[in-house]
């Protein structure tokens, strides 16, 4: 955290001298490690094993926090009879090896299907939406017809139940022991029993842990998991909802918060809706039932998506035409950037825009992504300077290396400049959900534009050019609203008018002040359901800026957090089921009797009258099914989940597996790797994976590779490589390794490595260093090879990009790629130039076996 | 003079991010030094103070009894150092045309439109922080954003730094912070804080987890024009002798 957010890090030295304690657990020893009060490093790859034997000492030494974990989460509801957990085999039930999915059905709370608050909520579409099978090619779908949803499950508060939640996880994890964690993350086991009792020492009624993770928890083949496994453990020790816990995800830039809140991915709409799959005959109502939940604020999504669709089509969405509902778009399979890539060597992607994105040096395997854009008709590029991704049809590696020619490439390239952020207004979107406005100092100079202007100006420019059409495509785009302010020499959008459209309005045109006023019958209108409020009076409320010491310590008027301004989330869990504060200590918000309302230092995260012994009717849906202590307000049984019984796809439970490449076998499960991984849409020449662990060929790629940020430099470069201040910091690139794999390859610092994969070959300088250390692995010693993944070949500061060794091997969930964990060599000296770079990898493959099925089982 | 200003550098809060020597060369418009090799100092490719830097992040890699910081035996000190502003300031001493002067604020500045570059100044810091540019031959060092201070704005280094291990204010508030923190960090000792010091104590001093060495920093720093009064009486003297030797030849030589 202090490598790549030192500025949010502050408040962890603030912590530590108000007494916290800080331990880091890393792979390597860096800036957080430095000033921690422990580091503990780990093997890359192999943090569910870790997470995984703090929950069974939990649950084993009876530390979870009892009263917390009865009342707010699912650990007393009774499973389907169907579930199997994965056992040896590492399989769960429901697995179809031919297609690479599981069987969600499988998973389900006894006698009744719960829908997610998040993740994958088209996996029941058919049950859920009572309709024939339809023919779709969505991932998670096609489940026959059939099942009620609105009986509650049973469940069993002694906790005794063999298939209760509570016992399925004190099973599952059985098998995380302190050595079991040993062999598989190197970490000794004293080490492991020191971090166990640390935490647990510091947690319950009167004290909090908070986890913090970054990317090098997400971006694995089972990084969903990954933060599943911190979200269980954080769940029995009672860390949620309540001041000083929580798990907190860093994010990579910023306003990454921002683009998923309103987002910039494919299937979801703003507020975290999601986007229609692309099944028959449906329309809105038949959309609501099969993504909504009947109990919990998600009952309330046909309102938060007609207001979507009235922000976006104005009066023309009216009820008769379903508020434009047909205008969405379909999903018809993952189309996420990797997909997106194939498509584009495919020959089916024709043009892309790349706004402040530089996948030619920052995405996994850099070759395959300079193959799809090499293969566009057109490409838009807007950043601050001429990046990789803007000029590899000239001086791309391939090039070089002979498998491209410029006079081949047919794509055309047009570069736009960019403004930055203090050339432009806006928000910002942090990490706790913290909208911060920044106001525009200076016009942007020559020709650069901020996105705003950009989009807009090409959304008017689009809009004029179809003026006249009639076709019936053209109507989505004749109808949108696309009608702000402009002003200065650029005509810039107002930012703020925006952002008045994203707050919405009611039926008077007035600016809501909550989410709750939002009306599904086409009166009101919001373009973020979770944002409203943001607008509330007509007041930009994300500008405000009272200093800390002129507020209260929860701080409510910097900026403004979404939901509600609310900063803790299920923060009726900072209270005991009586709604009294679980300690005086921890007192964050609680039921005052005498008002008969729920009051506190934040905004409470719960029906602000709604005493805690009330009980719902039996026929209650929505907000009013919420019993006094269903805590977690947006699950369909309002609580937390330590069993998931739906939203993922590849288990209800996270388990261990090894990570695509790798030179460890899966100690926990005779499952080598996530088996619905994805991996299968990206079979190319250029993508081949490499055997792991015992198959043959293993050996050539015996060491564990991470990528990862400096301080100095700004992920793929574009912000930082280019500034004379910062190239100058970190000049080159650079590899880390310890003075043990320096001995036993013959490294020598400062010195020059070559570093392989059956992707590509890259070379490095070396900076041998004790911040990497060797583990011992059941049993054999681990190398791992640090590489800093900021650089290519533009630039100041330049090297080759560590992403050239990456695989597009993806985690089935959010599809992202496995850049975290692989395996490699490493040797000394420089890496061939020309065509003998391309025969280097192919010797590498020859070496290995590699063919083209090598990797690619489930 | 008002108030003498300083900086406390505690170095053991201290990230390394380097957003001292970023805001340090934005906000005083100092060159960058293109053409920087990797240096091999674990994450200082800066080296040193000089012209082109006046604030300089050491990143030191050691190794530590295991069990000292629960990592198994390994300690990464960081620490910003910068002009020292000394009270007995040598480079003040020996500019002979009064481009350094010493300002209200206590704090030792070079006036570049009066620097002549004769770099008398470069040796005579017991430091090694004043240096001459090559392209113009002047002397440069930190300022302590002379140019903030007088609005009211603290030095653009301690504005940027996110932990405050770089604090700007009253020399004497500053001292008395310093000495509860020393107190409160195992290991630590502050460098630069005395001012019965061979330099009459810094106008920059430090808290440091290690000896001064370690960070590259004199153990016993000691301002270089000390002895100059006495030279300046052995030489005065020496030259009467001389006189007086070259009267009695002439003298001498009268018939």
């Amino acid at each position: 955290m202090a490598e790549c957010h030192p500025v949010g890090f502050q408040w962890v030295m603030e912590a530590k001298a108000r007494g916290a304690t800080v331990i880091h657990i890393d792979p390597r020893f860096t800036r957080t490690s430095a000033v921690a009060d422990a580091h503990v490093p780990l093997r890359a790859g192999s943090d569910i094993a870790f997470l995984g034997g703090l929950i069974n000492y939990v649950l084993e030494s009876g530390k979870y926090f009892k009263d917390y974990v009865l009342a707010y989460t699912n650990a007393a509801t009774i499973v389907t009879e169907d579930f199997a957990d994965a056992g040896d085999d590492g399989l769960f039930s429901g697995f179809d090896p031919d297609h690479r999915t599981y069987d969600v059905r499988a998973w389900q709370y006894e006698g009744t299907e719960v829908q997610a608050a998040s993740g994958e909520r088209d996996e029941l579409y058919d049950d859920r939406a009572r309709m024939e099978q339809v023919r779709a090619a969505g991932r998670g779908e096609a489940h026959g017809s059939g099942g009620a949803h609105v009986e509650p499950a049973p469940s069993d508060p002694t906790l005794a139940h063999p298939r209760c939640v509570f016992q399925i996880l004190k099973r599952h994890f059985a098998r995380y022991t302190p050595e079991m964690v040993e062999r598989v993350c190197g970490i000794p086991r004293s080490d492991f029993r020191g971090i166990a009792e640390a935490i647990t020492a510091n947690s319950g009624r009167d004290r909090t842990t908070v986890f913090v993770y970054s990317v090098g928890w997400t971006q694995h083949t089972v990084g969903v998991q990954y933060i599943r496994t911190a979200s269980i453990l954080q769940s029995l020790l009672g860390n949620i909802g309540r001041p000083g816990g929580g798990i907190l995800a860093l994010r990579g830039h910023a306003s990454i918060q921002g683009s998923t809140d309103i987002p910039t991915l494919f299937d979801l709409l703003p507020g975290y809706i999601p986007m229609p799959h692309a099944h028959s005959n449906e329309n809105l109502n038949a959309f609501v039932a099969a993504e909504g939940t009947d109990k919990g604020y998600w009952a309330e999504l046909r309102s938060y998506l007609v207001s979507l669709l009235k922000s976006w089509w104005g009066p023309a969405a009216t009820a008769e035409n379903d508020y434009c509902f047909d205008y969405l778009p379909r999903l018809t399979g993952s189309h996420s950037t990797y997909e997106t890539v194939m498509a584009q060597i495919a020959g089916d992607c024709r043009g892309y825009f790349l706004l402040g994105e530089n996948p030619a040096v920052g995405s996994a395997n850099a070759r395959l992504q300079r193959r799809g854009l090499a293969s566009l008709d057109w490409l838009v590029v807007r950043d601050f300077s001429l990046i990789e991704s803007a000029t590899f049809w000239k001086d791309g590696p391939e090039i070089s290396t002979g498998e491209m020619r410029t006079e081949d490439i047919g794509t055309e390239v047009f570069f736009l400049p960019a403004a930055a952020h203090t050339e432009k207004s806006g928000s910002f979107t942090n990490t706790q959900r913290l909208l911060q406005w920044h106001h525009e100092a200076v016009e942007p100079p020559g020709d650069a534009r901020s996105e705003l202007w950009f989009t807009y100006h090409l959304g008017r420019r689009v809009r004029e050019k179809l003026a006249g059409s009639a076709d019936d495509r053209d109507r989505p785009l004749h109808d949108l609203t696309w009608d702000y302010p402009v002003s200065g020499s650029h005509d810039e959008p107002s930012a703020e008018a925006v952002l008045a459209e994203i707050n919405g309005r009611d039926g008077s045109g007035a600016p809501v002040k909550s989410y709750t006023q939002l009306r599904d019958d086409g009166s009101t209108s919001c373009g973020c359901w979770i944002y409203a409020g943001v607008y509330a009076d007509g007041v930009n409320q994300a500008a405000r800026r009272t200093p800390g010491k002129e507020q209260d310590w929860v701080a409510p008027a910097w900026g403004w957090a979404w939901p509600a301004n609310r900063r803790i989330l299920y923060n009726r869990a900072s209270a005991d089921p009586s709604g009294r504060p679980w300690s005086s200590r921890k007192a964050y918000v609680w039921w005052d009797a005498s008002r008969g309302g729920w009051t506190g230092h934040d905004i409470p995260d719960f029906a602000v009258d709604k005493p805690p012994d009330y009980v719902p009717d039996d026929d209650a849906t929505g907000a009013a099914a919420l019993s006094g202590t269903d805590a977690f307000i947006m699950q369909a049984d309002g609580k937390a989940w330590l069993y998931a019984p739906a939203g993922l796809l590849d288990g209800p439970l996270p388990a261990h597996y090894e990570p695509q490449d790798s030179p460890v076998p899966n100690l926990l499960h005779s499952q080598q790797r996530n088996p619905v991984r994805q991996v299968a849409p990206f079979a190319h020449p250029d993508n081949r994976l490499q055997p792991s662990a015992a198959e043959p060929g293993s050996e050539v790629f015996g060491y564990v590779a991470t990528t990862y940020r400096l301080t100095e430099h700004h992920t793929a470069g574009g912000m930082s490589r280019w500034l004379p201040y910062l190239a100058e910091l970190q000049p080159s690139f650079f590899c880390e390794i310890s003075p043990e794999l320096a001995a036993e390859r013959g490294l020598e610092h400062l010195g020059w490595a070559t570093i392989a994969t059956a992707r590509n070959v890259i070379e490095a300088r070396v900076l041998v260093t004790r911040r990497l250390r060797p583990l011992t692995v059941d049993g054999k010693v681990i190398h791992q090879v640090g590489l800093p993944y900021h650089w290519g070949p533009n630039g100041r500061s330049t090297g080759d990009a560590a992403n050239e060794l990456a695989a597009v091997s993806l985690d089935p969930n959010v599809h992202i790629q496995e850049v975290k964990a692989f395996a490699c060599d490493i040797r000394p000296g420089r890496r061939p130039a020309g065509p003998a770079r391309l025969a280097l990898v192919r010797d590498y493959q020859r070496r290995a076996g590699i063919t083209e099925r090598t990797g690619m089982e489930p | 003079m008002t108030q003498r200003m300083g900086f406390f550098t505690d170095t053991s809060v201290c990230i390394g991010c380097k957003a001292c020597e970023v805001a340090c060369k934005e906000w005083n418009g100092v060159p960058s030094s293109d053409g920087r090799d990797l240096l091999g100092l674990s994450y200082d490719n800066t080296g040193g103070l000089g012209a082109d830097t006046w604030r300089h992040v050491a990143f030191i890699e050691q190794e530590v009894p295991a069990g000292t910081t629960g990592d198994g035996g390994m300690r990464w000190l960081m620490s910003s150092d910068v002009c020292k502003h000394c009270t007995n300031a040598a480079c003040l001493d020996v500019c002979p045309t009064g481009a350094l002067f010493r300002t209200e604020f206590g704090t030792v500045v070079v006036q570049e439109d009066i620097c002549n570059g004769c770099g008398y100044c470069v040796p005579a810091c017991p430091y090694g922080v004043i240096d001459r540019r090559e392209d113009d031959g002047r002397a440069w060092k930190c300022t302590m954003c002379y140019d903030r201070l007088g609005d009211g704005l603290e030095p653009a280094c301690a504005k940027a730094c996110p932990t405050d291990s770089i604090q700007y204010g009253p020399l004497d508030e500053l001292r008395e912070r310093a000495a509860e923190r020393v107190e409160a960090v195992p290991g630590a000792r502050l460098y630069g804080d005395d001012p019965s010091d061979g330099v009459g104590g810094d106008g920059a001093f430090f808290l440091l987890l290690d000896e001064p060495e370690v960070y590259g920093l004199p153990p016993d720093p000691v301002v270089t024009t000390r002895d100059l009064p006495s030279m300046w009486r052995h030489v005065g003297a020496a030259a009467c002798v001389m006189a007086a030797v070259a009267a009695a030849a002439f003298t001498r030589s009268k018939p």
